[in-house]
């Protein structure tokens, strides 16, 4: 298993008041993960705004950052989707947007697209800050899915390289699953019994996916699961805030028609109330 | 997992106490049937054919276990509209169909239905209903028949009507009238009145009892006539046979009509509604602590009502008071519900004649006190003191459902409850674009030791409850329960008062349920929270002391003990009495404790049974926390009443060599062998010299108390004397 899935990072920048943030913390990610960085910026190329980016960057370059700064005019959607296959980008940054008056945030339209149609894993950063902020607490989704194991081993490499303490592998059950109805305490009974043979299984699915993740990610870190029955996508953003986690790590979603958007799960949710920075992992 | 239990051994011997509390249920069931009935305007044997039906399938198919079926108030004024409007023979055709319909609700297991109401908009429904049992009753109550379009028109005669027949010439009438007055007098003062004989004939029977007294009287000592008007009396009770040859005819004529199935919607809203709330009520009386499956109960209910209208009969609900006087007489399984429905079949069979000597007003003065309780003004303090919201509420659906109907009402109480929650939030959208997501997430805690987490955002009203409500049903009511609402804006009255139902449900079965995070919002200015004002705020007037608390204090001084006159509603202590089993505990105040708390005493108020069977008992106890395990048991007098209990299944254990003790004394308890040990020379001489009192031990402690109401200043000293003295023999 290849566990150094970010050789390119890219973010999209525009000149915002969160400009500095932005490439701070996509900067920073890049001097940790050891990859390249792209700035994509929608619009013609001056060498005015070229000298922006660099005074800007220029705290990273002297830690020998490696980057590369593209202008290109056109539909914002269009021109970071092209971008990143260009440049081949495993690791596209995109900023989130927080709602008036309240410490909630969500994807604005276009970032939401973009995520949506991305072939490649994408960070939403709902508080881009120039200070870094460690990273203390991760949680990682365990569906039962192929990606899983993809997903919670970048969680682990992503982790350790942020220096985080604590994983936490949340297995959302989905209800229809306990195929008990609770009635009266015959029923209840039978739904407890039934709900922790489920919690067994999924723990020990989880397990045997953390023992073949390389020691040297999962030896410094606390590990810690939690099977929660609720509502896939939905719960574990939930418990993300609950919890306060720093970052959230999740599969991407496997299809999106138009149904998905009108009757939203998984991602989706998570995509309406960004409960903390995301990590979609492809 | 716990071993298999058998079930069948401990059923048979339950029987007996479950044959005499279905014989007392029965004695309150045969006069409020044909109350009911007859406030229905229909037959009034349709009552008893109701609860007979109910009682039999219900306790045979149905999900609870301690409640007792039959006709409902809460319906009188949607079967009074059905009949008035459709005929008697097409309102048993839409008897019928609404009992499918329950039957289907049960099916699709939306039991969750009522949950979807807020609650001071039931609140208002049930007061409206009241109100037109009220209304409608009190005029023949008076003996002054009258017939108008409007409920509330009813209501503004009452004034007129009281003039009437206070000016009365003919002396049927006075004498019916002055059935009636002594009937609602006797309602009244029942509870007021704390005797252990007169208390085991329910009030509604004592007025069955003494009106039919009253008309052998004149028959056979008199030698005249009933002097009661013969238009006050009931007439038209069938005899057995009648019954079943002359079942009606059930006319579906008008089923393709919209007054039809109005009537059958409303019959099915408020079936299911007075059923779910009773349930609710009724589960929190179980001395088992047992869950009643609801949606089975509502299957069972539906089936019910289907038989009851082809045989003639209204529709079936689950009821309170009945269900509640079932519990205090040692109900505890769903054979006393069956045995209700068999004593009503004898009372038909061998007393029909005798029925047609009940004086009507007598009757509908048990409606009129049932009515006035739905009513009550206390019920409206109640809402107020909640918040005006609630009040604003509460008085729409009353005065929509008494002028239009009862689903406008409902309807309009839903309504106005949502746009009140709009502008108190300042906002729809937090409404509508939260409705749908599934906002409560419950775990259970990995490290902590079993306790569950529940966290909910966005909102919490009745709008969406059912969520929360779904996933706390899902934990066994011994465990621990945490519920977070620091992430929710806003919750509601109706949400707030479920969870106090559910932290006394969860503290009577030995768990433990906390709300947290809501004290954020109140310093929080963007989000007014009138309310979630429920949780109760300590009165923090101090109000100046009675002459008794201050005698109370003086004692306190003399005997150095250490006194608190606040109302305190942690009582935990007392939660495994065997006496509150059935019993709701209020508060306690006026403690006075020695000083290391090993010897308190206090004031308790609890209530027993619900509704019109409800009854508000304050008194004096006191508790000895013991240093060692001693066995359970009750001890009492030895009296005519525990020979009744008895007979339904107690028995006396019986101390050596102390005939004296085990005559005068009345001991009961499950570890005979323990108890028998525990009861020394020493523990029996002190009790056959000392003064009777009333001694429960739950194991750890020790309850003392004498009689049913607050002690005076004497009284006092004589129980902490006795106290101080037991604990010594005992320790």
């Amino acid at each position: 298993m290849s566990l150094k899935p970010f050789h390119t990072i890219g973010i999209g920048v525009t000149f915002s008041p969160n400009l500095k943030a932005n490439i701070f913390e996509a900067s920073r990610l890049a001097v940790m993960f050891q990859s390249k960085l792209v700035l994509i910026h929608v619009g013609t190329e001056s060498a005015e705004k070229m000298e922006q980016f660099q005074n800007i960057l220029e705290p990273f370059i002297k830690q020998s950052l490696d980057y590369s700064i593209v202008f290109k005019a056109g539909d914002p959607v269009d021109v970071i989707l092209s971008v990143s296959e260009e440049k081949k980008i495993n690791l596209l940054i995109l900023g989130a947007l927080k709602r008036e008056n309240f410490l909630k945030y969500y994807v604005g339209s276009i970032a939401r697209k973009i995520t949506r149609q991305a072939n490649c894993s994408v960070l939403l950063l709902i508080n881009p800050s120039v200070v870094r902020m460690p990273c203390r607490h991760v949680v990682v989704n365990g569906l039962k899915d192929p990606k899983t194991k993809h997903t919670i081993a970048s969680a682990f490499y992503v982790a350790s390289s942020l220096g985080a303490e604590k994983i936490t592998i949340v297995e959302e059950i989905t209800e229809d699953k306990v195929t008990v109805k609770v009635d009266d305490d015959k029923s209840l009974r039978k739904a407890a019994i039934l709900k922790e043979r489920l919690k067994m299984r999924e723990t020990s699915r989880v397990n045997a996916i953390i023992e073949n993740i390389p020691k040297d990610y999962t030896q410094d870190i606390a590990i810690k699961s939690q099977p929660i029955f609720g509502k896939q996508g939905y719960s574990i953003g939930h418990y993300a805030q609950i919890s306060r986690a720093d970052l959230l790590v999740m599969n991407a979603p496997s299809k999106m028609t138009f149904w998905d958007r009108l009757f939203p799960h998984d991602i989706e949710h998570i995509l309406t109330e960004l409960p903390t920075d995301v990590l979609i992992i492809q | 997992m716990s071993p298999k239990e058998n079930k069948i051994i401990p059923f048979i011997k339950a029987i007996p106490k479950n044959i005499f509390s279905g014989f007392v249920v029965s004695l309150i069931a045969l006069p409020l049937g044909l109350g009911l009935a007859m406030a229905s305007d229909a037959p009034p044997i349709a009552g008893i054919i109701a609860a007979v039906v109910g009682g039999i399938t219900v306790s045979l198919l149905g999900g609870s276990h301690v409640t007792i079926a039959g006709p409902g108030n809460g319906l009188v004024g949607v079967l009074l509209v059905a009949i008035t409007t459709l005929g008697i023979e097409s309102a048993y055709a839409a008897i019928i169909c609404s009992g499918i319909l329950l039957l289907i609700l049960g099916f699709l297991r939306l039991g969750k239905l009522a949950d979807f109401f807020p609650s001071s908009a039931i609140q208002g429904m049930l007061a409206a209903i009241g109100l037109i049992i009220l209304g409608k009753q009190f005029h023949i109550m008076m003996a002054h028949k009258i017939a108008r379009e409007d409920t509330v028109d009813y209501l503004l005669e009452i004034p007129f009507t009281i003039n009437d027949a206070v000016h009365y010439r003919d002396t049927g009438l006075i004498y019916a009238a002055a059935a009636g007055v002594i009937s609602l007098l006797i309602m009244a003062f029942y509870s007021k009145i704390r005797n252990k004989y007169l208390q085991l004939i329910p009030a509604p029977m004592w007025i069955v009892i003494l009106s039919i007294g009253f008309s052998y009287y004149f028959e056979l000592i008199v030698l005249e006539g009933n002097p009661i008007a013969n238009n006050y009396m009931i007439s038209g009770i069938p005899e057995f046979s009648e019954i079943i040859s002359q079942i009606p005819t059930v006319d579906f004529s008008k089923i393709g009509s919209l007054p039809f199935w109005s009537s059958v919607v409303a019959l099915t809203l408020i079936a299911s509604i007075e059923s779910l709330l009773s349930i609710k009520a009724v589960d929190k009386l179980d001395p088992e602590k047992r869950r009643s499956n609801v949606n089975r109960d509502l299957k069972a209910l539906g089936l019910a009502t289907v038989g009851s209208g082809f045989l003639g009969g209204l529709n079936v609900v689950t009821v309170i008071a009945r269900s509640s006087v079932n519990v205090n007489n040692g109900g505890s399984n769903r054979s006393s519900n069956f045995f209700h429905a068999l004593f009503l079949v004898v009372f038909i069979v061998l007393f029909s004649t005798q029925l047609t000597r009940i004086p009507l007003p007598a009757l509908m003065a048990i409606l009129v006190y049932t009515g006035y309780k739905l009513a009550s003004p206390g019920n409206i303090k109640n809402s107020f003191r909640i918040g005006r919201e609630q009040l604003l509420i509460f008085f729409v659906t009353l005065i929509v459902t008494l002028k239009i109907g009862l689903i406008s009402g409902i309807v309009s109480g839903v309504v106005v409850t949502f746009i009140i929650h709009i502008f108190i939030n300042k906002s729809l959208s937090l409404f509508v674009r939260n409705w749908l997501k599934p906002n409560v997430l419950m775990y259970k805690e990995e490290d902590v030791e079993g306790s569950y987490y529940v966290s909910v955002k966005h909102f919490c009203s009745f709008l969406n409850y059912y969520r929360l409500k779904e996933r706390l049903n899902a934990v066994p009511e011994s465990q621990d329960v945490i519920v977070d609402f620091s992430l929710c804006e806003f919750v509601d009255h109706t949400v707030m008062e479920n969870l106090n139902n559910y932290q006394e449900l969860f503290a009577k079965r030995g768990g433990y349920f906390e709300v947290v995070g809501l004290d954020l919002h109140d310093t929080d200015s963007k989000h007014p929270f009138a309310l979630r004002r429920l949780l109760p705020v300590p009165n923090l007037i101090k109000k100046s002391l009675t002459k008794r608390q201050t005698n109370i204090e003086n004692l306190a001084r003399d005997y150095v003990l250490s006194y608190f006159d606040k109302k305190e509603k942690e009582v935990s202590f007392l939660n495994h009495f065997l006496f509150f089993r059935t019993k709701k505990i209020n508060h306690i105040s006026n403690q006075l404790a020695a000083e290391n708390k090993d010897l308190t005493m206090f004031d308790i108020e609890f209530s027993e049974g619900e509704f019109i069977a409800k009854e508000v008992v304050r008194t004096t106890m006191l508790f000895i926390k013991l240093n060692k395990a001693i066995p359970e048991f009750t001890l009492d007098r030895e009296g005519f009443l525990e020979k009744v209990y008895a007979f339904a299944g107690f028995k006396d254990i019986p101390i050596q060599n102390h005939e004296d003790f085990s005559n005068r004394f009345y001991l009961l308890g499950e570890d005979e062998e323990a108890i028998k040990h525990f009861f020394n020379d020493d523990i029996t001489h002190f009790f056959e010299s000392n003064p009777y009192y009333h001694i429960e031990s739950n194991g750890e402690g020790l309850l003392v108390f004498g009689k049913e109401r607050l002690a005076s200043i004497k009284e006092i000293k004589a129980l902490y004397d006795f106290g101080k003295r037991l604990k010594h023999v005992v320790s």
